[in-house]
């Protein structure tokens, strides 16, 4: 429906606008407490909106660690963002690699219990990752791979949702096709890496943007099995920032840190865009 | 190049007894560079047959041998078949030419002869500008031509057509028709052709396999298989209109028909092709038979014209030029003798007295 009246029109901007504003307000809050200095923003109550002039300072300060003026000492947070970087690259990609191979197993092959396995793992679907937490933490840490990257990635690569996604898209695949193939000679290793991957390439970019995001944001998992500063994801670095107890926290850093650490995220979002959308809208054949 | 020839063929869905028998014990031979047709009603187990000799579906009992060679137990890449789709399966992101040379890359090919086979193939189905885009950038017809094309560059004993036209309008359909066949006239190779269309069955055929319920009820050329159907189904199936059939001519009573009982007997269907028939502006006596005119479908070159003889509709094609009747107007057929079929009417095959 194309309605053209210019009260209308107000009406759908005044709402977009605000829309923005409540969504946006708060991340300029962000970028305006890390361009001043953290006495700045603690004496100054409530704190200016206007941007200050110590910006580059306290980026330089939060990504390279250094001792402020009050004398507390920052953690460099390139090293905590190179493991968040890491560790989402290998949890999206492994999920991908996983997801494919299992839901191309329950699509294309006859054998037993093919149903009892689809819904054994689509059962886990409804099983959130702090119910098993417990768990998961005495097998990691009884196989000696706490504060590893293994340890921190592998037991969030199985994915019911993205199993579940790709078995969509596979059965929508004509069964011509998979016909075709195997009358020009492709096994099925073949037909998977020559046709299926390539046709899932949307679903795949899709998938990576979320995943990496999921595997970019875990908070409670590392916050268990990670006790050593080296393989501290950023999310975790952030909140080792905030001290708590008699001194001061310094927000500016905070905030600055935060920034840097929305950047990944938001330019894979970025990048992908296009792909993203085409992923989730239409499924090309 | 290949023969292909089926020995007690059978197919069966599930095990045991809730098996459901699709074909059973089907036999033909199929000489090398036939092209052969089979043509059925949907649900008759052509293209199941089909997909058993592509190998894409089990064959539960018989053999199929190309060349003389058992092929039940071989991958379909092993067959030395090719197959052209219904609705064409192109892989969707290969462009033409990687669509053409999937199966001889994946065979080992050396890059130049694939390039010279893809490109021999492109020449002959004039679709060398196009090996650079992708199928969705192609017409229906087009697309045709590419599915073609992945058979023929694969070289094979036989060629396996699953109802290819059935995706393309009519006048497209017509043109691809006619290229079909001038295609197996330049190549020579095997071809079984799956169809539903009787049209296209008649007109693609050197020799047709006409099949009803999982069995076959006539192999022939297309002449033969027309002017002597073996069955009911066969004479209903093929021609369009179809042929005229008779239950209850006997009541009927004019001297005519004597002549008729006394030679092919009691107890059959009588059938009479539409163009068989003449209308005769004369009252039914002796060898006419009464015919009440219905309706005039004006086609062009000719009519179609439908009508009763007694209690039976009956249609009679006559050409244009020819004096039309009145729709309602009572008028009389001539029948040669030598143009009736007849069935038995329990068995439904022909009974062959009436034929000449």
């Amino acid at each position: 429906m194309v309605e053209n009246r210019p009260a209308l029109t107000v009406l759908t901007h005044l709402t977009l606008v605000l829309g923005v504003v409540i969504v946006g307000f708060p991340l300029y809050v962000v970028v305006i407490a890390s361009t001043q200095t953290a006495q700045d923003i603690v004496q100054n109550a409530p704190m200016s909106l206007w941007p200050g002039d110590s910006m580059l300072e306290n980026y330089r300060v939060a990504l390279w660690g250094g001792v402020l003026d009050n004398g507390g000492r920052v953690a460099p947070a390139w090293p905590m963002m190179a493991v968040s970087l890491a560790s989402a690259l290998i949890i999206a990609f492994g999920k991908i690699a996983i997801s494919l191979l299992s839901a191309f197993a329950i699509v294309f092959f006859r054998f037993r219990f093919r149903t009892a396995c689809f819904w054994l793992i689509f059962v886990t679907l409804m099983l959130p990752i702090e119910v098993r937490i417990g768990p998961t933490y005495s097998v990691v840490s009884s196989l000696g791979l706490l504060n590893t990257m293994t340890g921190l990635t592998v037991p969030l690569m199985a994915s019911a949702t993205a199993t579940f996604l790709f078995r969509q898209f596979f059965l929508t695949v004509p069964d011509e096709l998979v016909e075709a193939a195997r009358i020009d000679g492709a096994g099925p290793m073949q037909f998977f890496r020559d046709h299926l991957v390539p046709l899932s390439a949307t679903s795949i970019a899709a998938l990576f943007v979320i995943q990496f995001i999921y595997g970019w944001n875990q908070y409670l998992w590392p916050l268990l099995m990670t006790t050593n500063e080296t393989m501290l994801p950023i999310v975790l670095g952030i909140k080792r920032l905030l001290s708590g107890g008699d001194s001061g926290t310094d927000w500016n850093i905070v905030m600055a840190t935060a920034i840097l650490a929305m950047v990944p995220p938001a330019a894979v979002v970025l990048l992908m865009q296009k792909w993203f959308v085409r992923g989730l809208v239409d499924s090309e054949k | 190049m290949g023969s292909l020839s089926f020995e007690r063929v059978s197919k069966q869905y599930g095990q045991g007894a809730r098996a459901v028998p699709v074909i059973a014990g089907l036999d033909a031979q199929i000489a090398d560079g036939e092209f052969v047709v089979i043509v059925g009603p949907s649900g008759c187990g052509k293209s199941t047959l089909l997909r058993m000799v592509a190998g894409l579906e089990d064959i539960t009992g018989g053999e199929i041998r190309i060349d003389g060679r058992v092929i039940n137990g071989l991958e379909p890449a092993e067959r030395d078949i090719a197959m052209v789709f219904q609705n064409y399966a192109l892989y969707p992101h290969m462009t033409v030419f990687q669509n053409m040379s999937y199966g001889l890359r994946i065979a080992g090919l050396a890059s130049d002869e694939i390039e010279r086979r893809v490109g021999h193939a492109a020449q002959i189905l004039e679709i060398s500008e196009l090996l650079a885009r992708k199928p969705r950038e192609l017409s229906g017809g087009q697309r045709q031509r590419v599915a073609m094309g992945r058979a023929i560059v694969r070289q094979p004993k036989v060629f396996l057509f699953d109802e290819p036209l059935s995706n393309l309008d009519a006048r497209l359909r017509a043109q691809t028709r006619l290229e079909i066949r001038r295609l197996h006239a330049e190549l020579r190779t095997t071809t079984l052709f799956v169809t539903h269309d009787q049209v296209e069955a008649m007109t693609l055929a050197e020799r047709m396999i006409v099949m009803n319920a999982g069995a076959i009820e006539q192999i022939g050329t297309p002449e033969s298989v027309y002017e002597r159907p073996a069955s009911l189904f066969v004479a209903s199936f093929i021609g369009s209109p179809p042929m005229n059939l008779l239950r209850d001519w006997a009541a009927l009573g004019t001297r005519f028909q004597e002549g008729v009982v006394q030679n092919v007997g009691q107890n059959v269907i009588l059938g009479v092709r539409p163009e068989d028939a003449v209308i005769v502006d004369a009252p039914p006596s002796g060898a006419l038979w009464p015919f009440a005119v219905e309706v005039i479908e004006m086609l062009g070159a000719e009519r179609l014209i439908h009508g009763r003889v007694g209690t039976e509709s009956v249609i009679v094609r006559q050409e244009a030029s020819r004096p039309a009747p009145c729709a309602g107007q009572q008028v009389s057929l001539q029948i040669s003798p030598s143009k009736l079929h007849s069935f038995d009417a329990r068995t439904g095959r022909r009974t062959d007295h009436a034929a000449p």
